[in-house]
Order: C-alpha cells, then sequence, then structure tokens
C-alpha cells in the first residue's frame, strides 16, 4: 500500500485538533448514515509502485505493440516519427501539470505555445481562426455541425460517406441530442456522389479531403452544392497532407477540422488525440471551445490570454456555444513542437514521403493475384484494396508475420452506423515517411504469400 | 505546525523578458528535423497526384534549429505556473500531485504505440486495463457498468444526458427538462441543451444546498432527471440527498451525478447508495492524471444495471472462456469518441488507483477533506467561508468583507497570491456567492504549505489596508503584470497572422 500524503500522524492529530475532532471519520458527520460505505471500497489492497509495474508489464507483454510490428495502419492514426527532441520538451512538467489558464500572468508559456499552434492550424487549414484544440477529429466535426446549426438555424447535415466511419457514428450519437437530420451522401467508385442528393435547407456540407479510403476528391462540386444550399461546407482534412496539397481554405471551405494525432502524438491505442478546428472570421462568434489571443499586460509588454470567453460556457451556460472546458492542450502544445522541428520543409517532406510511399507500395500490391482495387481514383497516403476472403483473416495472418497491415473497413464501419456496407474483404492501408523501401517490400511478400496459401 | 516541514511555493517564476513567437525566432532555410533513410524511390510528387490537387507554395512553418526549439519552448515553461512547482488550490479543479509512476507506466512502448484499430487478438493487454479500470470505477462509484470513450468532464456530461434520453425514449416517455442547482458548473446547463432539454434552475437555500421545497415544485413527469454535483461547488455534502433522490425518482426521473468533486468522498459513500443512476467521474482530478495546461482529461460515464444497454459501444469485455473481447450493448446510444476514449489517461487512473488500494483512496478523501476545513478555519478571521460549517474537499471563502472593510476585492487577493508565489484559488464561482475564492488545496499539500498559503492571504489583507493601490497592480515578480483583457476582445489577434497586428 502507498500513496503520495504528506501529513504524519502526529500533524494529522494537530490538525484534527484545530478543528476540535477527534477523528477523520468525524469530518464525514454531515453524510448520511444510511448511505455511509461500511467495510470500505471493493478494490485491491493498495500496492507499491513496482508491483503495479509488474502488473502493467503483463498488460504490455499481452499487446503486440507498433513497436514489435511494422505499422500500416491509419485511418487517422499514424505511426509518425516523434523525435527526442519533441518528447522531451512536450513532457516538461511545467506544461505537463498545469492547468486551464485562468490567471495568464503564471500561464503564458501555455498561452503563447497555444498561439503558436492556432497559427499552425490556420496556416494548414488555410483559414483565418483556428480554436485552441478539442478533443479529436470526430468531436470536432460534431462542434462544425453545431456551428453551422447556430450560423443558418438550419438542423440537416449531409455528409459525404467519404467521412471516417467512426467520425459520422459519432456524428449521430450526439444528433440523439441536437435532434440534427444526418444525410448520408455515397460513394461511387471512391467519390462521393453529390449529384443525387437534395441540400435544400441544408446546415453543412461535410467532405473528407483526402476521404477515409484515401481517395482525393475534387472538392468544387462540395463547394457548388454549398453555395446552392446556403449551408457552410466543412471539410475534414489530413493536416498532413496539408503539406503538399491545397488547403480547405483554397477549395472554399468555411469550417476545417482534422485529427492532429500526426504531429508528434503516440498511436497511444487511440487517445488523447488531438481535434483541430479552423474556420472564416465570419463565423468567430461561434467558435467552440478555447482561443488565444494576443494583447498587452500593465506594462505594455505583449501577452496572450484566453479572449472572446462570453462564447464559453462557464459565462454562457445555456447558451453557450459548446460545453467544451477541458480540451487537448498538451496535445496542442506538442503539435507547436513537433511543427516547429519539421519547419516547412520538414512538412512538406514527410507528406510527400507518405505520398511516394503509397504510391510505391499500391504499385505493387495490385499485382498481387486475387487483389484488386476498390476505386480508380487519385489517393494520397491511404488506399484501399480487396483481398480474396474476409480482411480480417488476411491481416491476422501478416501480423503473424509481423506486420500490422492495415485495418479492416468492416471492423470499421461496424456499428450502429446504418450506412455500413458489406466491405468484408477491404483492407485500408496506409504508409507514413517511416515505412522503408524494405518494410514496403516485405508487406507485398507477406501478403502474397497470404492471400496465396 | 513546529516542523520547517516542505512548502510548495515558487517565487518568483524565471522568464520576465518577452519570448518572441516562433515564427519571430524563424530564418529561412534553417531546419531541425531529421528522418528515417527509407530508399524508397523519390518519384515527383506531380506524377503521382493531379496537378489540380497540389498546391504550388509551400504552407509556412517556422524554420529553427534544434537548439533554438529547445530554447524557446524552455523558456516558455519557464513563464508557466504548475503542480510540479508550487501548491495549485484552484478550486473545483483538483489540481494534486501527479504521481511521476502513473507516467512512466503510460510510456511504456508496449501502450503507447499501440494501434487503435488493430484486431483484438493484438490488444489483448489493453482490453484488460479497460476491463479492469471499467470494474474500479464501478466499484468507486457503486455502480454497474461504464463507458470509457468520454475525453473531458463535459463530454461524460453530454454522454450521460444521452443516456438518460435513451432510456426515457425507450420507454416510450416523452420529457423535456433537466433540473440543475444554480450552483453548478456551466458544463452543465451547456450540456444539458446539447442534450436536447430545457434547464430548469432551482435556487440553493440559506444553507448553500439544493432548496428541496423548491426541487419538488419544480419536479413533474416532464422532468427528464436533476444533474447534482456532491459535494456541491460550494464544498459542501448535499446532506438531504436521500430526499432528493426520492423525490427525483418518485416523478420518474434520474439522477445524474456530476463527479468533479468525487475527490472528497471515495471510499466514504458512493454515488450509487445515494440513488444515482449516471455518474461522470473526471479522472484528471480524482486519480491525479496530468491536466496538460486544460486538458487531456478523460470522463468515464458509469450508469445503474437498468442503463447499461444503452452505453456507447464498442466496450471491452471479458470473452466467454478466456480473453477479452469487443462488445457493443445491444441498445447502444453509438460512439461519442472517435476512438476508445483517452487511453492513455485511462492506463494512468488505473496505475493510481492500484497504487492506492480501498485503503489509501479513502486517506486521499480524508486528508483532502481535512486540509480544506483546516484552511477554511484558519483563514476565518481574514476571509471568512461563505457558509461556515464542516465542509468537504474545498472551501469557498468570500472577500465581502475584506472588500467592504478595504477595497480590495477577491480578485485582488487571487492576483496577490501570484505575486507570492502560489497559484491562485478559483475566483467568482460559484455564481451565487459574492466575492467568492474557491480553494482546493488537494491533500498532497502539506500543513506547512497551508501554513505558508495562510500567511501569505493574510500578508495580502494587511497590503489592502495599507497599499491598495499596489495590490491592485499586483502581481509584478510575475512573467507579466494583468493584462487588457477587453483589448485582446476587442481587437481580436488569435494568430501570428491575423490583420493589423
Amino acid at each position: 500500500m502507498a500513496d503520495y500524503l504528506p501529513h504524519t500522524p502526529s500533524e494529522v492529530a494537530e490538525m484534527l485538533g484545530f478543528l476540535g475532532l477527534d477523528s477523520l471519520d468525524q469530518l464525514f458527520s454531515l453524510v448520511p448514515a444510511a448511505v455511509r460505505l461500511s467495510g470500505g471500497l471493493d478494490t485491491p489492497a493498495g500496492l507499491s509502485e513496482p508491483d503495479v509495474a509488474a502488473t502493467f508489464q503483463r498488460y504490455t507483454a499481452a499487446n503486440r505493440a507498433t513497436s514489435a510490428l511494422t505499422c500500416f495502419a491509419g485511418a487517422g492514426a499514424y505511426d509518425h516519427e516523434v523525435p527526442a527532441v519533441v518528447r522531451a520538451l512536450a513532457g516538461r512538467s511545467e506544461f505537463v501539470t498545469a492547468y486551464t489558464p485562468y490567471q495568464p500572468e503564471v500561464a503564458q508559456g501555455v498561452l503563447q505555445a497555444v498561439f503558436e499552434f492556432q497559427t499552425m492550424v490556420s496556416r494548414l487549414s488555410g483559414l483565418p481562426i483556428a480554436n485552441a484544440s478539442l478533443y479529436d477529429g470526430a468531436t470536432a466535426l460534431v462542434e462544425a455541425l453545431n456551428m453551422a446549426h447556430g450560423a443558418t438555424g438550419r438542423s440537416k447535415m449531409v455528409v459525404s460517406a467519404g467521412v471516417h466511419p467512426h467520425w459520422r457514428e459519432v456524428v449521430t450519437t450526439f444528433a440523439r441530442g441536437t435532434g440534427h437530420e444526418v444525410v448520408v451522401v455515397p460513394l461511387r467508385d471512391g467519390l462521393t456522389d453529390w449529384s443525387g442528393v437534395d441540400v435544400s435547407d441544408a446546415a453543412a456540407i461535410v467532405a473528407a479531403y483526402p476521404n477515409y479510403l484515401g481517395v482525393l476528391e475534387d472538392l468544387a462540386p462540395a463547394r457548388a452544392r454549398a453555395d446552392e444550399s446556403g449551408g457552410l461546407l466543412v471539410v475534414a482534412a489530413d493536416p498532413v497532407a496539408a503539406g503538399v496539397l491545397r488547403t480547405a481554405g483554397q477549395w472554399g471551405a468555411d469550417v476545417c477540422v482534422g485529427e492532429g494525432q500526426p504531429f508528434g502524438t503516440a498511436l497511444g491505442f487511440g487517445g488523447p488525440y488531438l481535434g483541430l478546428f479552423a474556420c472564416s472570421l465570419d463565423e468567430v462568434r461561434r467558435l467552440p471551445g478555447r482561443i488565444v489571443g494576443e494583447t498587452v499586460d500593465s506594462n505594455d509588454r505583449r501577452a496572450f490570454v484566453t479572449t472572446l470567453r462570453a462564447r464559453e460556457q462557464d459565462i454562457r451556460r445555456e447558451k453557450a456555444t459548446s460545453n467544451v472546458c477541458t480540451n487537448q492542450t498538451l496535445m496542442a502544445v506538442t503539435a507547436a513542437i513537433q511543427l516547429g522541428w519539421l519547419g516547412t520543409a520538414g512538412l512538406r517532406e514527410v507528406a510527400t514521403r507518405c505520398a511516394q510511399g503509397a504510391h510505391y507500395l499500391v504499385d505493387r500490391v495490385l499485382q498481387v493475384p486475387g487483389v484488386s482495387a476498390v476505386s480508380t481514383q487519385p489517393f494520397f497516403r491511404e488506399f484501399a484494396f480487396r483481398v480474396p476472403g474476409r480482411a480480417d483473416d488476411v491481416l491476422g495472418a501478416m501480423a503473424d508475420e509481423g506486420i500490422l497491415g492495415g485495418l479492416s473497413v468492416s471492423a470499421l464501419t461496424r456499428g450502429p452506423d446504418p450506412s455500413a456496407e458489406a466491405v468484408e474483404d477491404v483492407v485500408l492501408v496506409a504508409v507514413t515517411e517511416r515505412r522503408t523501401r524494405d518494410e514496403l517490400d516485405r508487406y507485398v511478400e507477406v501478403l502474397a504469400k497470404v492471400v496465396g496459401s | 505546525m513546529s516542523a520547517a516541514g516542505g512548502r510548495a511555493a515558487s517565487a518568483p517564476l524565471m522568464g520576465h523578458a518577452t519570448e518572441p513567437t516562433i515564427f519571430e525566432l524563424s530564418v529561412p532555410g534553417r531546419r531541425a528535423y531529421q528522418l528515417r533513410t527509407t530508399g524508397v524511390p523519390a518519384t515527383a510528387l506531380n506524377q503521382l497526384v493531379p496537378a489540380a490537387h497540389l498546391n504550388e507554395a509551400s504552407v509556412a512553418m517556422p524554420e529553427v534549429s534544434e537548439r533554438d526549439l529547445v530554447g524557446h519552448f524552455t523558456r516558455l515553461s519557464h513563464r508557466q505556473y504548475s503542480v510540479d512547482l508550487g501548491a495549485y488550490p484552484l478550486g473545483s479543479c483538483t489540481m494534486k500531485y501527479n504521481p511521476k509512476f502513473c507516467d512512466q507506466v503510460a510510456a511504456d512502448p508496449g501502450l503507447n504505440t499501440v494501434h487503435p484499430g488493430a484486431p483484438a487478438p493484438l490488444i489483448q493487454g489493453w482490453l484488460e486495463i479497460l476491463v479492469t479500470l471499467e470494474e474500479r470505477l464501478c466499484a468507486v462509484t457503486g455502480m454497474a457498468a461504464a463507458t470509457l470513450q468520454p475525453s473531458a468532464g463535459a463530454a461524460g456530461e453530454l454522454t450521460g444526458l444521452l443516456l438518460m434520453r435513451a432510456f426515457h425514449e425507450a420507454n416510450g416517455d416523452v420529457r423535456t427538462r433537466v433540473i440543475i442547482p444554480d450552483s453548478a458548473h456551466g458544463t452543465n446547463p451547456a450540456s444539458v441543451t446539447l442534450g436536447g432539454y430545457e434547464v430548469t434552475t432551482v435556487p440553493s437555500n440559506d444553507r448553500g444546498l439544493v432548496d428541496l421545497d423548491a426541487l419538488r415544485a419544480a419536479l413533474g413527469p416532464d422532468v427528464a432527471g436533476i444533474m447534482l454535483t456532491n459535494p456541491n461547488t460550494i464544498g459542501l455534502f448535499e446532506e438531504e440527498i436521500i430526499e432528493i433522490a426520492t423525490a427525483v425518482h418518485d416523478v420518474g426521473g434520474l439522477l445524474y451525478y456530476d463527479g468533479a468533486n468525487l475527490n472528497a468522498i471515495l471510499g466514504v459513500v458512493r454515488p450509487g447508495d445515494m440513488g444515482f443512476d449516471i455518474v461522470h467521474m473526471n479522472l484528471h482530478k480524482t486519480f491525479a492524471t496530468p491536466h496538460g495546461g486544460g486538458g487531456p482529461g478523460a470522463g468515464p460515464v458509469a450508469v445503474s444495471a437498468r442503463l447499461a444497454e444503452f452505453l456507447p459501444g464498442p466496450r471491452a469485455a471479458r470473452a466467454a472462456g478466456a480473453g477479452y473481447e469487443w462488445t457493443t450493448p445491444a441498445r447502444s446510444i453509438g460512439r461519442v469518441q472517435g476512438w476508445h476514449g483517452n487511453a492513455m489517461v485511462l492506463a494512468r487512473a488505473l496505475a493510481y488507483i492500484d497504487v492506492h488500494g480501498a485503503e489509501g483512496l479513502l486517506r486521499v478523501a480524508q486528508h483532502a477533506v481535512l486540509n480544506a476545513n483546516w484552511l477554511r478555519r484558519r483563514l476565518a478571521d481574514t476571509l471568512p467561508a461563505a457558509y461556515d460549517r464542516t465542509c468537504m474537499h474545498e472551501c469557498v471563502l468570500s472577500a465581502t468583507a475584506l472588500k467592504a472593510r478595504t477595497g480590495a476585492r477577491g480578485l485582488d487577493v487571487a492576483k496577490g497570491l501570484l505575486e507570492e508565489g502560489f497559484h491562485a484559488p478559483t475566483v467568482y464561482f460559484p455564481l451565487i456567492v459574492e466575492e467568492a475564492l474557491m480553494f482546493e488545496p488537494t491533500e498532497t499539500e502539506s500543513p506547512q504549505t497551508l501554513e505558508a498559503l495562510a500567511e501569505a492571504v493574510e500578508r495580502i489583507a494587511r497590503r489592502a489596508e495599507t497599499d491598495l493601490d499596489g495590490l491592485h497592480h499586483a502581481p509584478q515578480t510575475t512573467p507579466v503584470s494583468r493584462l487588457d483583457e477587453a483589448r485582446a476582445a476587442r481587437h481580436l489577434i488569435a494568430t501570428e497572422d491575423a490583420a493589423d497586428r
């Protein structure tokens, strides 16, 4: 049994004496006896740190981490390089053990780092304003739809089926509360078929760039449908792709959301990740969550502070733009550090290498007998292909050979998502700048062996 | 206290010189990054991707050396107060010490390099962690099942409200209102709106508790439920909780427990035993995971048996036979997060719980309540408590008397504390207390630190009598002094590229 309490028994006695009490138990005398817990919590007795560490060793040994597998899985969670310097700086306890900068005089470190982060997100999205982070890409999309509702007074959300299935599922979940109508627009040969959908009264038109199958869609039709409807164009973009591709802003997006995990955050079994959110100046008063702004202090020194606070839940309560309070600030600071490390050239090179590796791999994967492309459209760093038999089985056999060969699209679309298609035979493969030619060649070799057997 | 002991305070913070932004440090052509040698052919991008998709220009990021990068963010860190540096009695936020051990556990590559979409046979260890944590959290709260997906407290609240909605709808029951006390956190009403309900606010009585008569008057068949924080945001235990639960259940409503203040009651009383149906926990508060400058947190939601079938999926579960698998409850509301929740935060919380065990968690609550009551009593003459009786883990003091006597406001006390090397308490919350100063010392601060904090408050009060103008200009020893916040809002500069910067 261990704890982190400083009080000695005599100090506890002295403090109780100061309060005129005899026992710690008396501190809880206002808790009705009828509901008091007798016999203590039903949890195991406390252990020392080394003992708990031993239990965790057992947990970690039961995983097959990407440190032990070559990772070709993506779908919003990517195995990018995170250098020692980023880990060291992002792990500084001044950033890690602070909280929301309510007292800006002693929080300039986090505030300035977030200001720098906002600038980076604004540039990556090609939109003038970004907030200080949301939970993840999926919930950032939900906030974008709430913004669109606020901007238009409408409730119909027209969402491309190219948006990540998990994100669409999260959108559907939260629509239970807001009452938003979610209309899913199907894919045809990997591209959103905007032609047949009725966009009248749409609050938002939502497209993904690239879409979750990796396909690069021309966003001009989505922009046109947004213009036709009077709703906002919301683009869910891969922020790494923004290193070389047109930004959401260049495509005419009103709002850009994204998953910021690729910038310095570990795969970490899915979280904490980082919700990116940027928008046009028209919507700034409807932004969810925190924004850091620049100002001066009483000695006329430049300083940073959370601003436009009148939008937020602690002030506007039931009329707030969002309920977000605690967000993912540490991941935002981490992203600022990672992007500072990459710089202009590094960001471009990472994005380029992702595309080069993915195309090298796909050219060879499609030579494997029995394997075929899901779409003939241009792609960026992720690609979906059909295998003979079930994708789950193929991936399981590849894992036995030390390769996490991608994700099964049926696993991504499983769940109560009514748009889920029968895609049991589709593998979604992702390539990052970390994958070597030898690893790519081995992927093809193992895939051929697995599907040939 | 007789012994010198260890005092957790920091005066002054370093970093008085303004730090340039990283963009201002940028020199074209300078670089820090290094990538792996891959041997992949460097095919030109325009042969891989149609020109219509390519951005001819590069997105401009800072161009700095690794040494510049380290210098910049280290200097920024010197302009930042943190728990590791000193006491952080920010009420309602439970800024206790975050054990380094828990961070080390989470840093293991066997946990933090696992892809969230990997098939179940490859992630048995993670699934066991999730199942074990869910069991621990149910034991702590007295509930039947939990979702670990919500990323923070507010996300947990909204998840809980959607569960409430799903429950009533499954019973064919149309309900429109959720009741919230006037002392509630702002996230409560904001979440209620997003959950598709209307807020009905009930007042507090003269003892700082829910006014039971007013509550009964507000109840009816259209009430979906009530959101309560217990102990409440004044740091007081809702003594009539049994009567409240009975009244709400009698009209068919559900009780939602906002776990913001769960730290106070660990091992003493469980929300489930008080009659709550839905409970969110803030793992970053109660189970000491680092707050990260404003997050990440984790906001799991535990429910009673009758609500379990509506929980978000997928959930980790014990498989028939051996091992672990994903399952989705029969009438699940669906996912509330992109993957499985803030997993690395969840792992830290499990490590914290297992180090403490049942007895250790009880001591956490006891010492948190002891520290808060000691501080309340110690400051009784300087800043009297808004409601002067035994509090729980935090005490809401009021600067009303100080203001009447000297002209110094609660904000001045808070700013004075920054100059003294402490973090400030929460100011002007809850809204129902005038000149509120909410102190939550937490269990990990020593008696010596509490004494030093109390003496600092007393010095500030004396200064208010002799040097009020000076106090109005505090803090001056911090990296920056009081800010022109109105200017920040009037002329928004939220990026390096803002017009007219």
